[in-house]
């Protein structure tokens, strides 16, 4: 690990400040931060310590919805009970991720924030762009069974690796920040990931030292089942290859309301406003299923060891619609 | 800086790099916790944090200078074992011992889990968490066992969570008849 120099801070904005330097780093639950330190993938000058600031709390919403405090770790969001009443896709997503030591550590804006777990990003002997912009990319031709069929460019293959946000996304959530100013700003969770394209490095719309202090959840719809479907190589304790966060409505046989996102397909968590028109307002049945497989996967490339992700999307979306509908 | 951990003060002038787990083997003689991977994947570094369970080894311990913290010593000694120990040892779970500590800090804070109603990935109901097997397996699922000891892990642990106490062969039986 590098040598940084560390800096506790006394307030929101304070820490806004201190971390619009160059080279600096917020640090909460740490969890993916000191892995990467460690390897050197991060190198940060100065840590800017927002463990202690008052962001731990989930409250309620004039509007029905909460907002959930930055650093609400992921074990207590998944826990309380008004997420799991009216959220429950986000509760199951959160206990699908991790461990439970990591649970009880990682916090969720840190979670919104966690790197790529693609191999060679964490490989300092190996080409990244996302790494070191400009290097190439070892993914494309090498191992990349979890990397990334929607969404890549020829820069960067990668997936981003939360389940949390990939249930956010599902329920619209939006993103609540602070700038080194002072301004606030609330980014929808939609327009908060950046594709790769020429910079994978810059994944988020966040600028210099602009810090997340929560994230905002509408009130839910009503009468709409949850579902968190994750596939992956071992039962627990692994990242998904393929996620599917559904909030579906049905009446009689008719889907009324879709909401779906998807995990492990993409550099953010994936949605898709066509895959929800193919099924809202048609018949639950696996015709429709399919309809909705396909325009999800329409533009979805493999690369050789991540072509299986592709039919597996597929499938995995057509049961999840069968469960969420009651078929 | 200074430590609270098992209840008894430090005080150690460290790398701002250490973290609590480097710290407490390498600084302060406490070497009950283990380095396995030394990236939080696999468990054996586990330690209670105010109470919770966390990997020490990606806690950096400049952050942690007002908590409190438990390592195994803070459980249980040879001549005072905490039920958890001693469940381990009567059930045999582990062949060579060294994700022993991780595993028992990471029961003791999962148990405490299970108290407060918290539900898993596994639970049909996430407002009630019924301790069974299965839940064991997933909730313990942050604790690797390269010997593979886990069924007599879950059997140590069921036991302190429950008070069954299941033979092997009566186990194994059942296994067989699933």
């Amino acid at each position: 690990m590098k040598l940084f120099s560390y800096t506790r801070a006394e307030s929101a904005e304070a820490a806004a400040r201190a971390g619009a330097g160059g080279a600096t780093r917020f640090i909460a639950g740490g969890t993916n931060l000191v892995d990467l330190m460690k390897l050197q993938v991060e190198t940060p000058e100065t840590l800017v310590d927002i463990s202690r600031l008052p962001l731990d709390r989930i409250e309620e919403r004039e509007d029905g919805g909460l907002t959930i405090g930055a650093l609400v770790p992921n074990s207590d969001l998944a826990a309380d009970a008004r997420v799991t009443d009216r959220y429950e896709v986000l509760a199951r997503a959160l206990l699908a991720g991790a461990s439970g030591q990591l649970r009880n550590k990682a916090t969720t804006g840190g979670n919104l924030l966690q790197r790529t777990r693609c191999y060679y990003f964490y490989d300092v002997a190996t080409p990244c762009n996302k790494r070191v912009p400009g290097s190439g990319c070892a993914a494309r031709e090498g191992y990349n069974r979890i990397l990334a069929v929607l969404g890549t460019s020829e820069k960067c293959i990668a997936t981003h690796p939360s389940d949390m946000a990939v249930a956010m996304r599902a329920l619209d959530a939006t993103v609540v920040t602070l700038k080194p100013d002072g301004d606030r700003r609330r980014i929808a969770l939609g327009d908060f990931y950046r594709l790769p394209g020429d910079t994978p490095e810059v994944e988020t719309v966040l600028e210099p030292g602009e810090l997340i202090t929560a994230v905002e959840l509408p009130a839910p719809v009503a009468g709409a089942r949850h579902l968190y479907r994750k596939v992956r190589d071992r039962a627990s304790y692994a990242f998904a290859l393929v996620s599917v966060a559904g909030v579906v409505a049905t009446e009689g046989d008719t889907v009324t309301s879709a909401a779906l996102a998807f995990g492990g397909l993409g550099p953010m968590p994936w949605r898709n406003p066509e895959v929800e028109a193919a099924i809202v307002g048609r018949p639950a049945s696996d015709e429709t299923f399919a309809a909705a497989a396909d325009a999800l996967l329409a533009d979805a490339r493999g690369f050789g060891s991540n072509d299986f992700k592709i039919p597996l999307a597929r499938r995995t979306l057509i049961a999840s619609l069968r469960e969420l509908t009651g078929k | 800086m200074h430590f609270t951990i098992n209840g008894q003060a430090y005080d150690a002038e460290v790398d701002i790099r250490t973290t609590l787990l480097d710290l407490a083997r390498e600084h302060l003689g406490l070497t009950g916790s283990k380095k396995g991977c030394d990236h939080g994947q696999c468990g054996a570094c586990t330690m209670l944090v105010d109470g919770r369970r966390v990997n020490s080894c990606l806690c950096l311990a400049v952050m942690h200078q007002d908590a409190e913290i438990t390592t195994i010593e803070g459980l249980g000694q040879v001549e005072k074992l905490h039920p958890m120990q001693a469940a381990f040892v009567k059930h045999d779970g582990y062949q060579c011992g060294y994700c022993t500590p991780g595993q028992i800090c990471s029961a003791v804070g999962m148990l405490d889990e299970v108290a407060r109603g918290w539900a898993s990935y596994v639970s049909d109901d996430l407002s009630s968490a019924e301790l069974t097997d299965e839940e064991i397996s997933e909730r313990m699922s942050g604790n690797l066992c390269r010997c593979a000891a886990y069924p007599n892990i879950v059997d140590a642990i069921r036991e302190v969570a429950t008070g069954e106490d299941r033979e092997p062969v009566a186990r194994a039986a059942e296994e067989v008849a699933a």
